[in-house]
């Protein structure tokens, strides 16, 4: 059994320490993102200069004992730089004060520390510098509040807000609105829409229904691409581009996939039932609302889940049919904001990728059973 | 028509109703309007005018078409298999009577839902050639033969395969089916084979994976149809539909929705759908026959 668990464990160290290190990035302040070796911990330092014990940021390592000093001639004059003891003999060098070897720090605020106008950081011996673990939630509500389009100098307030008009009121909020909508609206039409249809390829006789139904599977085959440009030019004719219509409305109409589901589990409930219904005079509509609903529950949950996380998800659609920023979900809003900040403060872009994920996770908690069931016994959506 | 059977049909339509809209307008209109417009030259803005087969004519001759081509077939040939591998390792993994298989369970499921734009973002990060924690962790590995670790996404020769890694992240969904094929398979058989003296390869070779082919083959397809249609992540990891760097992740689906809706050049982008689905159909044909008689249905 030793290396069954050995293989699980490296197993889970490889697959859960993606989603890990995104949170412990969301929670450092950016400097500590970028250095190498990189540091695992989010952290806090404080470091004792000039009598004040006060946070720093840790700058550049400095390896030998140095002198700090101004440099009086050439084009450099003027500028405070740090040089071996040796310096102190150069006549352009006019020396203020030795350093020991360590860390060059500023202030959290990014204050210097060494003498006042000496403009340069100070440098503290490694022995000096205290360190505890300090998670910076504050990235949070700063990576939320640059996804609306708001850039870090004007949230320090350092900058006036670049965002004008229409633009200025969409944000995170309004991101997350758009996205519960389309979920819950999508949610709701997938669940009655296919249900009502699935009854009727079910457990209803008339003419051409199994010839409807081959349509129906067949259907299932044809790939995205390939309705891709039509639908949107049925969005278009309908008035739909730029609104969240094209992303939940169809599913009030059906899809082939969730009939094919509901179908299969509405055959497995007793014919019996509807038959003593309809003797009791029951309509098609109640026996299928006031019996066959209640019982299928399960079935239900598994189109509902699987309709959800499929809305959440979905990038391709709103980069199609979304064309004003009032109108992103999560998804698009999240590619947006990377897209404009490419390379730089991965700190808030996995502080603004952790909130878009967080929801899918506890809704993961909370219905565990039915997703395990639901790819176990219809092999998942694909 | 008899009266009751005219009301059963009245019944029955109307709880199809819905669908048979649905069908209509979101299915079986679009199929064949994409059908008319691959014969066309169409914008979206003005109407198709109909061109013969000069769309497949140039696609014929369009680099960037084989170029999409080749690279959705390097990417499928990779992640496909290897996805395979992986998740069933996993739920053999899993099929073990281990204690904490519930947690196991759920850490090897969970990346398979995160939403793809998140996971697209934190795989950017974890890439990334300055900073990224991959290449800290693979730098001794490199330096072993004298080398550096790549720069993964900006170099053209390690785009795909870190897509193809990133891909294997997500393989949770083909773990859970094939976590319930084996969980399908009857004890007895291997308790008799056991008794037979089969060794633990004996068992998994000649009960384990006859058993579970009909789950093989469902995975096979389905990472194929999903393999030949990947979009999201090369979208976000190449910075928008140009498949930087150098083209190297110019998938198919990527370079169709450019023509389409960058270029508006709808008429084309159809008849590239079209080819899709026949290749899809072509591979997974081939997956079918290849399977064939290997595929064991015990009911």
């Amino acid at each position: 059994m030793l290396p069954v668990y050995a293989a699980l464990i490296a197993g889970a160290v490889l697959f859960s320490f993606p989603l890990l290190w995104l949170v412990l990035t969301a929670l450092k302040p950016i400097e500590q993102t970028m250095v190498f070796p990189p540091q695992f911990v989010p952290k806090a330092y404080y470091a004792e200069v000039e009598g004040r014990k006060v946070e720093v940021v840790l700058g550049p390592k400095v390896e030998e004992p140095s002198s700090w000093g101004e440099v009086i001639a050439g084009p450099q004059a003027g500028s405070r730089v740090l040089v071996s003891p040796d310096a102190k003999a150069d006549p352009n060098f006019r020396w203020i004060k030795d350093v020991p070897a360590g860390w060059r720090v500023v202030t959290e605020r990014g204050e210097k520390l060494s003498a006042p106008g000496s403009g340069a950081a100070d440098v503290v011996p490694p022995e000096a510098i205290e360190s505890r673990v300090k998670l910076r939630w504050g990235n949070f509500p700063t990576a939320l509040a640059m996804m609306g389009g708001r850039s870090l100098e004007e949230l320090e307030g350092t900058a006036p807000s670049v965002n004008s008009g229409e633009d200025a009121r969409a944000g995170f909020p309004l991101f997350l609105a758009n996205t519960v909508i389309v979920c819950v609206l999508g949610v709701l039409g997938a669940v009655f829409a296919n249900a009502i249809i699935a009854y009727g390829f079910a457990r209803l006789r008339w003419p051409g229904r199994d010839a409807l139904f081959a349509v129906t599977i067949a259907t299932m085959m044809i790939p995205a691409a390939v309705l891709m440009v039509p639908l949107y030019g049925v969005f278009k004719s309908l008035g739909w581009i730029g609104t969240l219509l094209p992303l939940w409305a169809p599913a009030w109409f059906g899809s082939a996939f969730n009939i094919f589901l509901l179908r299969q589990f509405f055959r497995t409930l007793p014919e019996d039932i509807s038959e003593a219904a309809r003797i009791d005079g029951c309509s098609e509509w109640r026996i299928f609302w006031n019996i066959i609903l209640p019982l299928s529950t399960p079935a239900l949950a598994v189109v509902a889940l699987f309709h959800f996380l499929f809305a959440w998800n979905d990038f391709m659609g709103p980069l199609m049919y979304l064309t004003n920023k009032r109108s992103f979900t999560l998804a698009l809003a999240l590619q947006e904001y990377q897209s404009q900040h490419t390379g730089v403060q991965w700190q808030y872009l996995m502080a603004a990728s952790a909130v878009t994920i967080l929801p899918i996770i506890v809704l993961f908690f909370f219905a565990q059973k039915t997703f395990i069931r639901g790819i176990a016994t219809t092999g998942g959506k694909g | 028509m008899k009266p009751r059977s005219l009301q059963q049909a009245f019944t029955g339509f109307g709880f199809i109703g819905l669908w048979i809209i649905g069908l209509g307008v979101f299915t079986v209109y679009p199929v064949l309007a994409s059908l008319y417009y691959s014969f066309c030259d169409y914008s979206i803005l003005q109407k198709p005018v109909w061109i013969g087969w000069e769309n497949y004519h140039n696609l014929v001759r369009d680099d960037l078409f084989w170029k999409s081509l080749w690279n959705t077939l390097f990417f499928a040939a990779f992640s496909v298999p290897l996805g395979l591998v992986v998740s069933l390792a996993l739920a053999l993994l899993l099929n073990c009577e281990v204690r904490g298989r519930a947690i196991f369970r759920t850490l090897f499921f969970l990346p398979s839902i995160v939403p793809i734009v998140a996971s697209s973002m934190l795989w950017l990060w974890i890439f990334n050639g300055e900073h990224g924690i991959l290449n800290y962790a693979l730098t001794p590995v490199f330096q072993l033969w004298g080398g550096m670790p790549p720069a993964w996404l900006g170099d053209p020769a390690w785009a795909k395969p870190a897509l193809i890694l990133m891909s294997l992240w997500g393989v949770g969904n083909s773990m859970i089916i094939y976590l319930a094929g084996l969980q399908g398979v009857p004890k007895e058989l291997y308790e008799s084979a056991t008794i037979d003296g089969a060794g633990a390869w004996s068992r998994f070779w000649n009960i384990t994976l006859p058993m579970i082919s009909p789950v093989i083959y469902f995975n096979l397809v389905m990472g194929i149809i999903g393999a030949l249609q990947v979009f999201t992540q090369a979208f976000i990891m190449a910075g928008g539909p140009a498949g930087n760097p150098s083209r190297s992740t110019l998938f198919y689906s990527l370079y169709l929705f450019s023509t389409a809706f960058y270029d508006l050049r709808m008429g084309y982008a159809s008849a590239m759908a079209w080819i899709l689905f026949l290749i899809i159909a072509l591979l997974t044909w081939l997956a079918t026959r290849a399977a064939g008689r290997n595929i064991h249905y015990s009911n």
